[in-house]
């Protein structure tokens, strides 16, 4: 069922059209401004990674675009962000439809306390993506193997997700990501939990996963970002300082900023 | 803390690993205090709860066993049937005091058989060591199964209390001179036919199984009605109070935004669980017997009061479990694109199940020891007659199991107090019993995660 996600990757990178676009974006928790006015294009089948000091809202923002803020109250977003070139913050928009398309993964692997299959699975059943268990069945492997974790779990599909390693869990939780077939995979630091082997493994997969998606990583290493993405962002006390291929934000950054937390000095 | 000042803070002290100095000393001094004070603390508790055991064991243990008489009683027809027709009507005319003459008459030739000397007795005091229970099983027999009259048949009879007594040690030769309901005599001729073999105690299910009886025949009272009332009473909790409980829960903890109202609803629920129980009486009687008009001592009041009274409890357990489960559980269930109804049935529930369950039964067994609102809606009532199956039975008067215990302590006879030690070992085992189940449960559910 990934047939209509062929494989592209020979695509240059500049010429991807936005995924995701956003104007003018705010967010506000409470009377706390933590994201200024932040424009931003994510092309699609390309790796973005956000980096920047701690708390300097960029997972604020990836959570914006998913809507995953709506779950805190006092969280409150303004200006525009486009997928496809339709406003996700739109009061027609259903959340549940936007998290179906744009998927997300957790800094700490979250599996829920379910078998392997069901972890899996749990996302094509609610969303009705397979007509009967075979279908199932197939969309579960597919998305094991994506996830470079079918070949060390497929004798035991049905043991508990959470008795896995921590980098196998991480895995497992993009293997639940992606089983929903989304269009944007989200992705909140899902190394810092792991060791420098499973942190490999991860690395190694999200660059298979630009194929067929549009990835966007927030991470705190710069050498991950620099490995892995395409483009990246430097955000600083909630500005989006620059935003630009990866090789050149970081051997030729145009603002002092990045140079200085690129360099060690800040951050 | 001079001694630091004064020495100087910088310059280091030497001083030996093996010699304490006095601030070191100070302070497992007072450890040592501590622990011997949580230790003392332990110990009289445990005493508190071996002393209450024994005592309740001790006086209700032998509740569990009843002195019957195996008496050969000739149903005779002359005095059961005189016209010799067999008319159900006309035999049920002859009253239970009819039956007294048989069961005397029974009690002679038993004794002679038995070569037990009763000429001490008068044929009151033979009569009277029979219990008053015994000419109704009689009688109840005899309108069962007319065609037995006229034969012979073997009755297990209830004795007299005094003499059930006299053979449980709470009665002796002494104390039955001074006693007007029992005399020396009869107790000496209940030890011949004891060793005759008439008179025997056996295990007494009729504990179990018979309703409560007058306050002239203690050995006839059981807990019957009063289980049978307690069940009804606990369904009802349970059927009412772990749906809307959790129910409100849920509302309460996902969904309900955080505003003065909402905080005024959880001030309020708080609240509600240290409300005295008596004061939920008085809202029963008040609402559902004088408005809505429903029966008194009827199980469907007493549950409804106690309904109220748990969900409280009910409440408060469940939203403590459901914020145990950790946020990342919700995260991930809503970034995969569930609902947040979604998110919470299939994910958060499952894993605050062993909190909830365990807060309901811990709820349902304080309603099944619940006490003082029973007696405000009329549970305190007499009742012999066995409520009727659910649904109907709901409105049937019945018992409560701590309201007989109640009951039972405020009446004259030393039988009752036994009875009433014995229904409280009853009530413990139905606790421990709901205890181990939630325990149970609480096992099988329990994930980690």
């Amino acid at each position: 069922m990934y047939d209509a996600l062929a494989p592209n990757s020979e695509q240059d990178v500049t010429q991807n059209s936005a995924k995701i676009t956003a104007r003018n974006c705010q967010v506000y928790y409470g009377e706390t401004h933590a994201i200024k006015d932040v424009n931003v294009d994510i092309a699609s089948n390309t790796v973005t990674a956000f980096i920047g000091p701690s708390g300097c809202g960029k997972s604020t923002f990836l959570r914006c675009l998913n809507r995953m803020n709506d779950t805190i109250d006092i969280c409150r977003v303004e200006g525009d962000i486009l997928l496809d070139g339709e406003d996700i913050y739109d009061a027609k928009v259903d959340p549940v439809q936007l998290r179906a398309k744009v998927g997300m993964v957790f800094q700490k692997p979250n599996p829920f306390p379910k078998s392997i299959y069901d972890n899996v699975a749990y996302g094509p059943k609610i969303h009705g993506l397979a007509r009967n268990k075979a279908e199932l069945d197939e969309i579960v492997e597919t998305a094991l193997k994506r996830a470079a974790l079918w070949g060390e779990v497929k004798d035991r599909l049905l043991a508990p997700g959470t008795g896995l390693s921590g980098g196998q869990q991480q895995r497992l939780c993009i293997a639940r990501a992606i089983a929903t077939a989304p269009e944007v995979l989200l992705m909140d630091e899902p190394c810092s939990a792991l060791d420098p082997i499973a942190t490999a493994q991860v690395e190694e997969l999200i660059d298979e996963l630009r194929r067929d998606y549009s990835v966007v990583i927030v991470t705190h290493s710069m050498q991950q970002a620099a490995r892995v993405s395409q483009k990246t962002a430097f955000f600083h006390l909630g500005n989006l300082v620059e935003f630009g291929d990866t090789s050149q934000i970081f051997t030729k950054p145009s603002d002092p900023r990045t140079e200085s937390y690129i360099t060690g000095r800040i951050g | 803390m001079s001694d630091i000042t004064s020495s100087g803070a910088s310059a280091p002290r030497r001083s030996s690993l093996l010699v304490q100095d006095e601030r070191t000393k100070r302070r497992n001094a007072s450890e040592a205090r501590f622990r011997f004070v949580g230790l003392i603390a332990v110990a009289i508790g445990v005493l508190a709860l071996v002393g209450l055991l024994t005592s309740i064991l001790a006086n209700g243990l032998s509740s569990f066993q009843q002195t019957y008489a195996e008496v050969e009683v000739y149903l005779d027809p002359a005095k059961l049937d005189k016209s010799g027709d067999r008319n159900l009507e006309k035999i049920a005319k002859v009253s239970t005091f009819g039956y007294a003459p048989l069961i005397q008459a029974a009690m002679e030739t038993t004794s002679a058989k038995a070569g037990v000397d009763i000429s001490a007795l008068s044929s009151k005091d033979l009569v009277a060591m029979i219990s008053k229970e015994a000419p109704a099983t009689l009688r109840n027999y005899v309108l069962a199964n007319p065609e037995m009259i006229g034969e012979t048949v073997t009755f297990s009879l209830l004795v007299n209390g005094r003499i059930d007594g006299y053979f449980k040690g709470r009665v002796t030769m002494a104390s039955a001179a001074l006693d007007r309901n029992i005399s020396p005599e009869q107790l000496q001729a209940a030890d011949d036919l004891r060793a005759a073999g008439v008179l025997d105690k056996t295990f007494n299910w009729a504990f179990f199984t018979a309703p409560d009886a007058s306050d002239t025949r203690p050995e006839a009272a059981g807990l019957g009605v009063a289980i049978l009332g307690s069940i009804y009473m606990m369904l009802i909790v349970l059927c009412l109070s772990l749906p809307l409980g959790v129910a409100a829960s849920i509302y309460l903890e996902e969904f309900a935004p955080q505003n003065r109202f909402t905080d005024l609803i959880e001030v309020n629920i708080s609240n509600l669980a240290a409300v005295p129980s008596i004061v939920f009486g008085i809202l029963g009687l008040a609402i559902f017997i004088n408005v809505v008009g429903l029966p008194q001592s009827a199980p469907i009041v007493g549950g409804l009061v106690l309904t109220l009274m748990t969900l409280p409890t009910i409440i408060i357990a469940t939203r403590a479990a459901l914020k145990s489960v950790p946020p990342s559980i919700r995260d991930a269930a809503l970034g995969v694109g569930a609902s947040k109804m979604q998110a919470i049935f299939h994910h958060v529930l499952p894993l605050a199940m062993p909190g909830i369950l365990t807060g309901a039964i811990i709820g349902l067994a304080q309603a099944l020891g619940e006490t003082a609102p029973l007696l405000l809606i009329g549970m305190v009532a007499f009742v012999r007659e066995y409520p009727a199956g659910p649904p109907e039975g709901l409105f049937d008067p019945a018992a409560a199991l701590p309201v007989q215990v109640y009951n039972w302590t405020q009446r004259g006879d030393p039988a009752f107090v036994e009875r009433a030690s014995g229904a409280i070992i009853v009530l413990l085992v139905f606790l421990i019993l709901m205890n181990t189940v939630a325990i149970l449960l609480r096992r099988k559910f329990e994930r980690r995660w």
